[in-house]
């Protein structure tokens, strides 16, 4: 691999940390990440894993990353950390990767959000919640196996902005049966919390999924293309005239310093450190840039991450073209668009028949070096990018 | 050399898989013809594809020696021929060159349509037959019952009919004392005439060349003599002949009423013709021996290589294959949809498929090939006649007064429950009933079918209607006017010529259908609307609508999905390179196969 290539991804272009907590109070049947329930475990074993993993990790590093820019919780549900397994993590962080440089962000269930946890949280350094609201009615939240009420939510989300005004409000939509002015109902009555962000999803079936296996047995019609088409560009719409636009496919903020600065970094082919069971990383260095996994079974990875070792059960080695594929997949649905020049560089020449081709059908635009889907284009970002990859 | 009356030529025939080659196998180590070491399972199959399928292909012969219960030694010359109705004409010309056959029928299936249709070309050459019940090992054999099949349907006295285990060689003995006992010997030939020789089948060796199975009636066959193809006209001088015992053996000479094998530097299957007169250069035999056809192919499908580098290699396995084949034709053809190909003719299906595997087996070239089609005979209005190998070429429809397609005769034997479902499987497919009677729980039907309807997928669905068993055997019974229709399938507009096809005009609007309805499934969605049409001049008769992609997008990426997402990419990427554009659509190559292979209506 050709060094000034590394030099279109890695830290240069963002250095983030992302720690998976895999504990959840209980599964929600749509949720198809690496989430184990979480009982009434001792966390103690996980927490010294995921910092022995951090330290282990940077040290793999030497000194070709300064300090990282950002810091994220994510899981699962990391509001079920002690605010001492939180402190231990962050203090680690500080110590062995220095002093952080942005934003420390905390997903959060809202029966987790008090006022007590919240000031605790903000003492340790906390600057921004995602708060897994999902829908306020409460029959959607049953049926997505919520355990808390719309209510629940709004006072969650209320008390939460006291603390932190850049909290973000996560909804599902698209679900079997919505209707366009439920939906509109909902998304306004969210927008009327006035959180700066909001993280907007269509429910999607997966496969190893309580959904997915109901979906199979015909007992849940997902909705249509055509219905979640729908609903995606209602969604734009209304989130645009509330002063939210998309800066990403599903991601709303009401100014650009309030996006999430860690979400960034995967989106711009920066690097990150991951860690916790099943979490996916980027480093850079040497002569190489490289994805690396951890352990999905929480003791797995206890086991691995301990004396010095990472809690790593696979890295790979990324080549020319699949550094160039995931800078292309990624970078497009950033509502800026992604810098040509880095993607040429990496990809080599772009073929300009199909770039006119989706120009023409007016789902890309290129506009001064930057190449971006339409809002058009944004709901067939996948399509378009298979249509750029080589 | 051996007396005329001590030579025994003779065949063995039967329905596919009744045990023909295992027979061979027991015989042929009953004579110690092989040591213990030499002999494996079906020595004559000796393709890989035989072997595999464990069906046989091409005509084999081997020479015996056999010592009788009546002390004496007899020269027992055995021919395994193919038994599938595709090589039916080799089976002919194997049959014309011996005096009598082994009928073999195993016990626990009882008569099938191929013991039929074989059984009575052996009773057109005049042939002794002797029935042999195979398989009585088996839980299931049924000797009585087939014993009272093979007289009520056939009309032959089984009652000495040999019961035989060819699995655990049981009964291979009274096989060899019956074959010298009741079959008769060679007619008597003439040594001092000119030669005459039948040209019984010819494959390619590696280390021999060309080999000429022949089977001499008059005169001599002798090293460095110059002989002629009376058909061709070639001339060559004769390198070696032998027998195969089952290696090849060298002899001085082959009398009249031998077998045995010629090489004379022939440079390919091609340059012989099965069922030749070989006769001498100098001395010609005054009559060509009865019965030569030349071989045809019947049905053809386009080939493409799925890769359009493998063209060149392609090329050159065809050609490889035709060296040992020559009843396998093939001419270039250039397709919009599936890019260079060849347009590639063949005896019939189990053929077509047998090139197929070879060719991806043999020379590892991952293969497409076009639905298959038969040869129509055209004539023009100018008075001119063609013939059409490929519904893509046909000529504009004002200048053809008169379309024939090839008819069959169909006989399908079948366990009557399953009747009723073949009766309507045939009526379907445009058949004329011919005949309809029952032996013994089982029926036979004779239809005449349009070969056109038959390559299709008929055998596929006969054999699932029937659970596998019915058989099925047919003929070509000749051209016959029909009302057909070139029907185009339109993608967005444009004709796509891979899936042009000649149909009949009453069922255009059924197949338009199927044909729209399927590829609306396999063409992807794209970023506008496609219209799927079937077509016959500029009249639609069928249609169908691809809607236009309106969604594809993954809501949450986040670090975790940045391999997903590349993966997925990756397989994208491979997957267009398989893509072929048609005006502004993109089909995927599997979209054209799928939609070719026609199953299940
Ligand atoms: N149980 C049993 N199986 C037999 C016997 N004879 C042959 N078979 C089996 O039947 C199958 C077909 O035998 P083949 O000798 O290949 O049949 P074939 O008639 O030469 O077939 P084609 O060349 O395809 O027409 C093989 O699996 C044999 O092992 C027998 O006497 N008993
Ligand atoms: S709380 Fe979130 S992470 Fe946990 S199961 Fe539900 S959706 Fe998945
Ligand atoms: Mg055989």
């Amino acid at each position: 691999m050709d060094y000034h290539r590394l030099d279109e991804v890695g830290p240069g272009h963002g250095f983030g940390i992302y720690v998976h907590w895999p504990y959840c109070a209980r599964i929600c049947p749509y949720c198809d990440f690496n989430v184990y329930a979480a009982k009434d475990r001792d966390e103690t074993p996980l927490i010294e894993a995921i910092c022995n993993d951090i330290a282990a990790q940077k040290a793999i590093l030497l000194r070709s990353h300064s300090a990282p820019d950002t810091l994220y919780f994510g899981g699962g549900t990391p509001s079920l950390i002690s605010p001492a397994g939180l402190s231990r993590i962050i203090a680690t962080v500080a110590d062995r990767c220095g002093a952080l440089r942005g934003e420390i962000t905390l997903e959060a269930n809202p029966n987790d959000i008090t006022p007590q946890r919240l000031a605790e949280w903000k003492a340790l350094g906390v600057t921004r919640l995602s708060i897994g609201v999902q829908s306020l009615e409460d029959d959607t939240l049953a049926f997505l196996g919520r355990d808390h009420s719309g209510d629940d939510a709004r006072r969650a989300v209320a008390l939460a902005l006291e603390t932190f005004p850049n909290t973000s409000v996560d909804l599902i939509y698209a679900r079997p049966g919505q209707t366009l002015s439920a939906w509109e109902k909902e998304l306004t009555a969210a927008l009327d919390f006035g959180a700066p962000h909001l993280s907007l999803y269509e429910l999607t079936i997966e496969e190893r999924t309580a959904f997915g296996r109901r979906a199979a047995r015909g007992e849940l019609v997902p909705m249509d293309e055509d219905g979640q088409a729908d609903l995606y560009e209602l969604t734009q719409q209304v989130c645009e005239s509330a002063g939210l636009p998309a800066y990403e496919i599903s991601n709303h903020a009401r100014a650009p310093e309030l996006q999430s600065q860690h979400n960034q970094i995967y989106w711009n082919s920066g690097d990150w450190i991951g860690v916790g069971p099943g979490a996916h990383g980027r480093l850079t260095y040497g002569t190489g840039r490289n994805a690396t996994v951890c352990h999905r079974r929480p003791a797995d990875y206890i086991a691995a991450a301990c004396h010095g070792r990472v809690g790593w059960a696979e890295t790979e080695r990324l080549g020319e073209a699949e550094i160039g594929q995931e800078f292309l997949a990624m970078g497009l649905r950033v509502a800026k668009g992604l810098d040509m020049a880095r993607l040429e560089r990496l990809t080599g020449p772009l073929d300009t028949a199909r770039l006119a081709q989706l120009e023409e059908a007016g789902l890309l635009s290129r506009d001064k070096g930057r190449l971006a889907l339409t809002p058009q284009g944004r709901l067939l970002a996948d399509h378009v990018a298979a249509q750029l990859s080589k | 050399m051996t007396a005329r009356d001590h030579i025994r030529n003779f065949s063995i025939i039967a329905h596919i898989d009744h045990g023909k080659s295992t027979l061979a196998d027991r015989l042929i180590q009953k004579t110690g013809g092989l040591t213990e070491r030499e002999m494996r399972e079906q020595v004559l199959d000796s393709m890989d594809i035989e072997k595999e399928r464990g069906i046989t292909i091409k005509a084999q012969t081997v020479r015996l020696k056999y010592t009788a219960q009546d002390g004496e030694e007899y020269i027992l010359n055995l021919m395994d021929t193919p038994g599938h109705v595709d090589f039916s004409y080799e089976v002919s010309r194997c049959l014309a060159a011996c005096e009598g056959s082994l009928l073999v029928v195993d016990a626990s299936q009882g008569v099938e349509a191929q013991t039929l249709a074989n059984v009575y070309q052996a009773i057109d050459q005049d042939h002794e037959i002797v029935p042999v019940l195979n398989k009585i090992d088996l839980p299931a054999a049924d000797v009585d019952r087939v014993k009272e099949q093979i007289e009520d349907i056939i009309g032959l006295d089984a009652s000495d009919a040999v019961e035989i285990s060819a699995k655990t060689g049981l009964g291979i003995e009274d096989v060899l004392e019956a074959v010298v006992t009741r079959l008769p010997a060679p007619p008597e030939g003439e040594r001092e005439k000119p030669l005459k020789a039948s040209l019984v089948d010819a494959y390619y060796d590696p280390y021999l060349g060309v080999v000429v199975i022949v089977r001499v009636i008059d005169g001599v066959l002798k090293k460095k003599q110059k002989v002629r193809m009376m058909r061709t006209g070639a001339t060559y001088e004769i390198d070696k002949v032998g027998v195969f015992s089952p290696k090849p053996t060298d002899v001085d000479e082959l009398g009249p009423g031998e077998v045995g094998f010629i090489t004379a530097s022939i440079k390919e299957v091609a340059d012989t013709a099965i069922g030749d007169t070989i006769t001498e250069e100098k001395r010609q035999t005054d009559k060509p021996l009865p019965g030569y056809k030349d071989v045809v192919p019947v049905v053809f499908c386009g080939l493409f290589p799925v890769d359009a580098g493998d063209f060149d290699d392609l090329r050159a396995a065809m050609g490889k294959l035709r060296l040992n084949d020559a009843s396998f034709t093939w001419e270039m053809e250039t397709s919009a949809a599936l890019g260079m190909g060849f347009r590639c003719g063949f005896l019939g299906l189990l053929h077509l498929e047998i090139i197929q595997e070879r060719l991806s087996r043999e020379f590892d070239l991952d293969l497409i090939a076009t639905a298959p089609s038969v040869v129509y005979e055209l004539t023009m209005t100018d008075g001119t006649e063609m013939q059409l190998h490929n519904p893509a070429d046909m000529p504009d429809v004002v200048k053809i007064s008169e379309i024939r397609e090839p008819w069959i005769k169909a006989t399908i034997y079948t366990p009557d429950e399953y009747l009723g479902a073949i009766l309507k499987l045939c009526q379907d497919r445009r058949g004329i009933q011919k005949e309809l009677s029952y032996v013994g729980g089982r029926a036979m039907v004779v239809y005449e079918l349009p070969l056109n309807e038959v390559v299709f997928d008929f055998y596929d669905r006969l054999k699932s209607i029937s659970r596998g068993y019915a058989s099925f055997d047919y003929e070509i019974i000749g051209h016959r006017a029909e009302n057909l229709v070139k029907m185009n399938i339109l993608v967005n507009d444009e004709p796509v010529d891979a899936l042009a096809m000649l149909v009949h005009r009453d069922r255009a609007e059924g197949r338009g259908r199927q044909m729209c309805e399927r590829l609306k499934e396999l063409i992807p969605r794209q970023m506008f609307k496609i219209p799927v049409q079937a077509a016959i001049g500029g009249k639609v008769i069928a249609r169908e609508t691809i809607s236009a992609l309106r969604k594809d997008v993954t809501a949450k990426c986040y670090g975790g999905d940045a391999t997903r997402k590349r993966k997925l990419l990756d397989k994208q990427a491979a997957g267009k390179k398989r893509m072929r554009q048609f005006g502004k659509v993109e089909i995927p190559q599997e979209a054209f196969v799928a939609a070719l292979r026609m199953d299940g209506d």
